[in-house]
């Protein structure tokens, strides 16, 4: 399964890459829903079909979202001249990828193999979850009764967000 | 957009909508809950939408619903967790309702009810960024 993931994820990179460079938008658009199916898959894998359900939707309206948006904008990339202060921005950002591999191998070393866990509290969860609440997708027993406030908050974000939608583009009182 | 799209989008629209309805409320016995069930039902809205324009579902310029089911929903989640803390123990989302036998539809206490708030907040909320972003259109560009 590591093998299957391995190759998942490269696809994932290529994807990524080319979204970066492509000179059409919507064609970076398209190479940037690679990245989003391809974790669909990853988390089927892995065994999590709530987390794909809902990754696989999102997705889907994102995309169309965004593809709404390119159509009735520009498909042209806006064109960036590389100037001394641009050459600082790379370097600064290079050194600083190379400290952050650096500590993540030096944490990735004290990790357990993939795929077991010693946390206390996932245990528990497990265990008692469908005797406390009564659900049988434990899942959503854990995030709307143990995990209340990770929902509300999750909830919230989308709440804000509509929010500031609404507030950059509203119609009344824009100048 | 063509005849063909519009009839296929007129009958596949529906079918989407029944089976976010079908996922939330299914949310505590199998995969899925509210958030996704939420995304599905606005799915289904913006595929109508983008089938057969604004024009001909009859959504207004300042368009009020969704924001307005989007708040009151959110709401109402928030009564649900305080009214956790004055029933039964001194603590937010306390699941004061009786669990019941597990494995059936009514069963598992409030969680039933914060996945159905919870999804249709999610639908509102991604409807109106959908909805901001394609009626305001015509005034950005006066």
């Amino acid at each position: 399964m590591e093998l299957t993931l391995s190759i998942l994820l490269g696809f994932m990179i290529i994807g990524a890459i080319f979204a970066l460079h492509a000179k059409d938008l919507l064609s970076a658009i398209i190479a940037a829903g690679i990245v989003g199916y391809s974790l669909v898959i990853c988390f089927l894998l892995l065994k999590a079909p709530d987390l794909a359900i809902v990754q696989i939707v999102v997705e889907t309206i994102t995309l169309i979202i965004m593809v709404a948006v390119i159509l009735d904008s520009t498909r042209e990339e806006l064109k960036v001249k590389i100037d001394r202060r641009q050459i600082i921005n790379i370097s600064l950002a290079l050194v600083f990828m190379l400290v952050l591999v650096f500590f993540f191998i030096q944490a990735i070393s004290n990790l357990n193999p993939f795929g077991e866990h010693t946390l206390r509290m996932a245990s528990a969860y497990v265990g008692e979850t469908a005797a406390k609440t009564g659900s049988a997708n434990l899942v959503t027993g854990i995030l709307f009764d143990f995990r209340g406030y990770d929902t509300l908050g999750e909830a919230t974000i989308l709440f804000t967000a509509a929010l500031g939608v609404l507030t950059i583009l509203r119609i009344k009182g824009r100048k | 957009m063509s005849i063909i799209v519009k009839k296929v989008a007129q009958l596949i629209a529906g079918l989407i909508f029944l089976y976010g309805i079908y996922i939330i409320v299914h949310g505590h016995l199998t995969p899925g809950g509210g958030f996704a069930g939420g995304a599905l039902i606005a799915g289904a809205y913006i595929l109508v939408i983008l089938a057969n324009g604004s024009d001909a579902i009859k959504l207004k310029k300042e368009e009020v619903g969704s924001s307005l089911s989007e708040s009151v929903s959110i709401l109402v989640v928030l009564m649900m967790a305080v009214a956790g803390f004055f029933i039964g123990a001194k603590v937010f989302f306390n699941n004061y309702l009786p669990t019941g036998k597990m494995g059936e539809l009514i069963s598992a206490g409030a969680i039933p009810l914060y996945n159905i708030f919870i999804g249709i907040e999610v639908a509102a909320a991604l409807l109106t960024i959908f909805l901001a972003l394609i009626i305001y259109k015509e005034e950005i560009e006066e």
